[in-house]
């Protein structure tokens, strides 16, 4: 199309000069940049583009024209119409890549947030500082390679008392203040003197779940048996009557108790860090023999003697000795072939002591301000 | 048991620092509960009254002139001037008295100052401000021939004394006795140990004509020792002697009283004396009571006699005390008492146990009889008896020629034959039979060569010994009961330590690590652990609205509070959730994992009684889960089904059911696994709520744990199913459904009917309102279908669609809306 344009110098057909049209170029280029820069939105840069490209466009126009120029003149006008043409292009992706991102930016801008605003979200619970320390500790133990036993919380006076060495009339049987259970009408079908069903106790320690497992498991036996057990001993700071111990088992060839004072020491090293060790005293139960009572080094001073362990530097966790051969006879095992140690303590104490707590009985209150501490 | 250094000295030359002879104590199994060095008290020295004045303005304390060598105070004629609040002394008294700058044993400085306007220099002194005696009444009035300006401790030959508290375990019967634990501790120190001899000078008549003793059931006395003793006049035993009882924890008494505990203590053998003149011929007797006799004891009680409990009985076979526990009123001495009937006898363990924790009359007494005392020692006890008591009786006593010696049944002497190897196996260290002898000799463990040489057992007989047991150590009768002999005498500390090892690896049981697993479901679900009491009030069932179940009962509960074991954790987790509403926590969510009981196992009534087995005589333990939502809703718990059942891999079913114990009427239902009711889930019954002071609504959850885990276990090891490549399609369908059929129903109907391409079917929307009929809502599901062999065309899933609706529809006269 050779229709002359009306509204530029460039489209003036009276002066074709070469240098009439490169002024013109130079002309729309000025103008171009202009109103590329002048966009301030991104629908004024569209408007904008139809007027800087096209061949309605200035640049365009001239670019029309340039037939008519002789060879050597369109050469140079025509690189300079390329070079304006680059240029606008150029400063039109910009200014298109600008107004975008500052688009973005005010989008996100009003998707503003204070995050501490938030109000609370689902919780955690909690588990019991019981449940929490007997894991610790049968972790400790499996690691060594025990196994975990369980038994029933009420027990046959057999499995309780007498397997352990304990004959009705022991005097040590007083060791332990006892929960008998009343199911007295199962008695009367019995031989109708009553008083029978005095023999199923709550058990006083996790001793009978040893006597179970050595009923069924033929040696060699490592286990531990965690568990709730039960006295008749009314409540205060460190006593309840319903607590939890844990026990261990060892029944192999030729264990000695030397193993005992071994395994006590491995145990505490792994559990209560390598700072802390354990000491055997001689002591008494009629379910081992020899016994001893079973300290660690004060876990408050390690050993330099503090209030907590009357400044003796240990402090007493539980009892331990040779299985007593009467106990491993009850089971049904040789104890010529077979030797074996036991050894047992509590378990709420040491969350007592690993957590400051002064007295037990807030372990049981089931308040919720106790429980989420933990 | 408490003992003074100074006493266990007169056994054995018993040398070394304080702190390293507790350690030993303690090594030997005679824990030092306390090592109390008894205070030197420097500034308390022996003074003499000179002179006792009224104080000019007050009526409870008078002036004492005290006479101290080098000393001159502001008192008459230069000596020392003393307020003092007591009046039982006289001028020429001896007196201890606290200088000037002197600390008493509790913490006081003495100081000089003025009481009421009068200078105090200084003070006289109790026993029990000395911490030596009981009395704080008066002053301590001081034999006369004390030095005059002395310091106290070492005239009462307690200067640089130790006072041990030991606790003794209940097999050590000879550890119950000053003359015992020196036995051991010389044994631990390699010294020599001896019991002197006493030394008695016989001048009365002899003893069988003015006494006789009767055993008449052999079985509880095994020894009955008498001595006569004459001329005692009784009064206030010597000052180190009362120092001694007082140290040890006993309160003197009088002369006799006195000098019995001193023996007991001294050699472990309690023993009881009698008003000569108020046994008729000096006779005693001693047999079982046939039941309901009746005595008035020395505290002034009146005691019932059961069958079997062991008397002292005159020659009128009348009871005047009880066999080893507390001797009778009606012959009790008293200050009149001029002759003295001393017994020391050997009782039956067992017998002394039974009687006296039945009477609840546990005394030093009764407590030595129970451990065992030694029989051996009964002559000579009886001759300690007469040589202290004539040493402390001013003037001295006369003691009848001889003793008398009843015999019932004695323990036969123990034998143990001991085999080197068997205590090296046992101890993990080897011993040979010297190093036994060593170790064994020395605490009256006689060892000889045994000379029968027939093998016992797994262990090699070499060097077998035979070991004589003494009759101060009852509690040893086995082999292994020497090898802690053994132990204890060598050093448990000494022993090796060793650690064996378990052929198998240490692990968890399934059930236990999903037991642990479930824990840890819950508290993400946002619960926390409690762990109730298993013990309720009868009440506290009822209130939780658990009517079903008969609570087993304890038989000896503390209290009614605390009388059956739950049947069911309710009780338990609502009062918890209670507590936490009455604290202003109104809406905690708990749980507990932990046992419920139930009555025995109900056998037909005949084999049930034959039946003894221990599975048939104990309740029925059941584990439960039990979950609460105080102000949760029944969606909360359903929720936690869910989230349970997708944790494990299991699908549970509900049926809305209504008359469960303790749950709302028409919000609860049971939960099954595999067909199996396995729990509840649900609301609380407001009216329980209501009952508890909880007025939100309550979720809850139980589910009965051992067929959880089971499943759990199982789908544990459930196949991988292949995730298809192919595309998926959705359709939404929306039914109204009459309120009669659970939605559950409808969700199986589907799933049963979609066939395998039918992938999942969620429920997205519930409606009821003014566009359905009365009875009916909509439940609008969303089933997403796929193949995992090829695309489904849309013909496929049309007739998977139409095979739904037809099924739903005819199922449960539902309407596709």
């Amino acid at each position: 199309m050779n229709g002359p344009a009306t509204d530029t110098p460039a489209s003036t057909a009276a002066d074709v000069s070469p240098e009439a049209l490169l002024a013109s170029i130079d002309a729309a280029r000025g103008q171009g940049l202009a109103a590329v820069a002048a966009a301030a939105t991104s629908d004024e840069l569209a408007q904008v583009e139809s007027t800087l490209f096209g061949r309605k466009a200035a640049l365009g126009q001239i670019k029309q024209g340039l037939g008519s120029l002789p060879p050597d003149q369109r050469a140079t006008v025509g690189r300079a119409l390329n070079e304006a043409q680059q240029d606008l292009r150029a400063a039109h992706a910009e200014a298109a890549d600008e107004l975008a991102a500052s688009a973005r930016r005010e989008q996100l801008q009003r998707e503003w947030l204070d995050l501490t605003e938030t109000p609370p979200g689902p919780e955690r619970g909690h588990l019991h500082l019981v449940t929490q320390t007997t894991e610790r500790l049968e972790d400790v133990f499996v690691g060594m390679g025990f196994t975990v036993s369980e038994g029933p919380q009420a027990e046959t006076d057999w499995y309780n008392f007498e397997a352990l060495n304990l004959p009705a009339a022991h005097p040590a049987r007083s060791m332990w203040d006892t929960l008998y259970l009343d199911l007295g009408e199962r008695t009367e079908l019995g031989d109708g003197e009553g008083g029978e069903a005095s023999n199923v106790v709550l058990r006083t320690h996790t001793s009978p779940v040893q006597i179970r497992v050595m009923e069924v498991q033929p040696p060699p036996i490592y286990t531990i048996c965690p568990g709730r057990v039960f006295r008749r001993d009314t409540a205060d700071a460190s006593h309840m009557p319903v607590f939890h111990q844990i026990e261990g088992l060892v029944v192999d060839r030729g264990i000695a108790f030397a193993d005992l004072a071994g395994t006590l020491e491995e145990f505490t090293s792994a559990y209560f860090g390598k700072a802390i060790s354990s000491r055997l005293r001689p002591s008494y139960f009629p379910f081992t023999e020899p016994s001893a009572e079973f300290d660690i080094t004060c876990v408050i001073c390690e050993g330099a003697g503090c209030q907590t362990c009357q400044r003796t530097g240990w402090i007493e966790l539980g009892g331990c000795g040779m299985v007593h051969p009467n106990v491993l006879a009850n089971c049904g095992i040789d104890f010529e072939e077979w030797t074996g140690f036991a050894f047992g303590f509590g378990i709420d104490r040491l969350a007592l002591m690993r957590h400051g707590i002064d007295d037990l009985r807030d372990m049981y209150t089931n308040d919720i301000r106790f429980l989420s501490q933990f | 048991m408490k003992v003074l250094l100074s006493w266990l000295r007169e056994f054995a030359p018993i040398e070394g620092d304080p702190a390293e002879l507790a350690d030993h104590l303690s090594d030997l199994g005679m824990a030092v509960e306390e090592m109390r060095m008894l205070p030197p008290l420097d500034g308390v020295v022996v003074a003499r009254v000179a002179g006792l004045r009224p104080h000019p303005e007050a009526d409870r304390i008078q002036l004492v002139d005290v006479e101290l060598p080098g000393a001159t105070g502001e008192g008459t004629g230069g000596a020392l001037q003393v307020c003092c609040g007591a009046f039982n002394m006289s001028v020429g008294d001896m007196v201890p008295f606290a200088t000037v700058g002197t600390t008493m044993p509790g913490g006081l400085v003495i100081g000089e100052r003025r009481m009421r306007g009068q200078l105090s220099q200084g003070m006289c002194c109790s026993a029990a401000e000395l911490e030596l005696g009981a009395d704080a009444e008066g002053i301590m009035i001081l034999p006369s021939e004390f030095e005059l300006g002395a310091p106290l401790m070492s005239q009462l030959g307690l200067a640089g004394d130790v006072l041990y508290d030991l606790e003794v375990n209940p097999n050590r019967p000879d550890a119950m006795s000053v003359a015992g634990v020196a036995r051991d501790l010389a044994a631990r120190l390699g010294v020599p140990f001896r019991i002197p001899a006493p030394v008695v000078s016989e001048t009365g008549e002899d003893v069988s004509t003015v006494a006789s003793v009767e055993i008449i059931d052999a079985d509880l006395c095994g020894r009955f020792g008498v001595r006569v003793i004459r001329d005692v006049s009784i009064g206030q035993s010597p000052l180190w002697m009362q120092a001694r009882l007082t140290l040890c924890g006993m309160r003197p008494i009088n002369s006799v009283v006195d000098v019995s505990n001193y023996v007991m203590l001294e050699l472990g053998t309690p023993n009881h004396t009698y008003d000569l003149a108020l046994v008729p011929g000096g006779h005693l007797g001693t047999r079982r009571s046939a039941g309901g006799e009746r005595l008035v004891t020395l505290d002034g009680s009146e005691r019932e006699m059961l069958r079997g409990d062991g008397l002292i009985v005159d020659r009128d076979d009348r009871p005047i005390g009880i066999s080893g526990v507390m001797g009778g009123e009606n012959t009790e001495i008293g200050d009149s008492t001029t002759a003295v009937l001393l017994e020391l006898a050997w009782w039956d363990r067992l017998s002394i146990s039974r009687t006296s924790q039945r009477l609840g009359l546990r005394s030093e007494a009764s407590m030595r009889f129970e451990r065992g005392t030694d029989h051996e020692l009964v002559p000579i006890a009886l001759d300690r008896f007469c040589e202290l008591l004539d040493r402390v009786t001013p003037g001295g006593v006369s003691v009848c020629r001889g003793r008398l010696d009843g015999r019932g049944d004695l323990p036969p002497t123990t034998r143990v034959r001991v085999r080197p190897a068997r205590m090296s196996h046992l101890l993990g260290r080897r011993f040979s039979s010297d190093e036994l002898r060593g170790l064994l000799d020395p605490i009256g463990l006689q060892c000889t060569e045994s000379d029968d040489a027939a093998p016992r057992g797994a262990e090699p007989d070499d060097g077998a010994l035979e070991v004589t047991i003494p009759s101060f150590r009852p509690d040893v009768v086995t082999e292994t009961d020497v090898a802690e002999e053994v132990a204890r005498h060598y050093g448990y500390q000494r022993l090796g330590r060793t650690v064996p090892r378990s052929p198998e690896p240490g692990r968890l049981t399934p059930a236990q690590r999903l037991r642990r697993d479930l824990r840890r479901v819950l508290v993400g679900a946002g619960l926390s652990e409690d762990m109730p009491n298993p013990f309720l009030a009868p009440d506290a069932v009822r209130q939780a609205g658990i009517d079903g179940a008969d609570p087993v009962r304890l038989l000896n509960p503390l209290a009614t509070e605390e009388s059956v074991l739950r049947p069911s954790l309710l009780p338990g987790l609502i009062a918890a959730a209670a507590y936490n509403s009455s604290h202003r926590n109104d809406s905690v969510s708990l749980f507990e994992i932990g046992v419920v009981f139930g009555p025995p196992p109900a056998g037909d009534a005949d084999t049930a009684a034959a039946d003894t087995s221990a599975a048939a005589v104990l309740p029925t333990e059941t584990e439960h889960l039990g979950a609460i939502w105080a102000d949760g809703e029944a969606a909360d718990a359903v929720h936690l089904t869910e989230l349970i059942a997708t944790a494990f891999g299991l699908r549970f079913s509900l049926t809305n059911a209504n008359d469960l114990d303790g749950m709302h009427p028409v919000r609860a239902a049971q939960v099954l696994l595999d067909g199996q009711a396995v729990g509840v889930v649900g609301e609380v019954d407001p009216v329980v709520c209501e009952r508890h002071g909880l007025l939100q609504r309550c979720a809850w959850l139980q589910v009965n744990v051992e067929p959880l885990l089971a499943a759990a276990s199982a789908a544990a090891e459930r196949p991988y199913r292949l995730v298809s490549t192919y595309p998926s399609s959705d359709i939404d369908l929306a039914f109204a459904v009459p309120d009669g059929v659970q939605a559950s129903q409808v969700r199986s109907t589907l799933v049963a009917s979609g066939g395998d391409e039918l992938r999942s079917v969620d429920l997205f929307d519930i409606y009821r309102g003014d566009q359905m009929d009365p009875g009916t809502r909509s439940l609008a599901y969303r089933l997403r279908l796929q193949a995992d062999d090829r695309t489904l065309t849309d013909e496929q899933v049309a007739d998977i669609r139409q095979r739904c609706i037809d099924a739903v529809e005819h199922a449960h006269s539902a309407v596709l809306r």
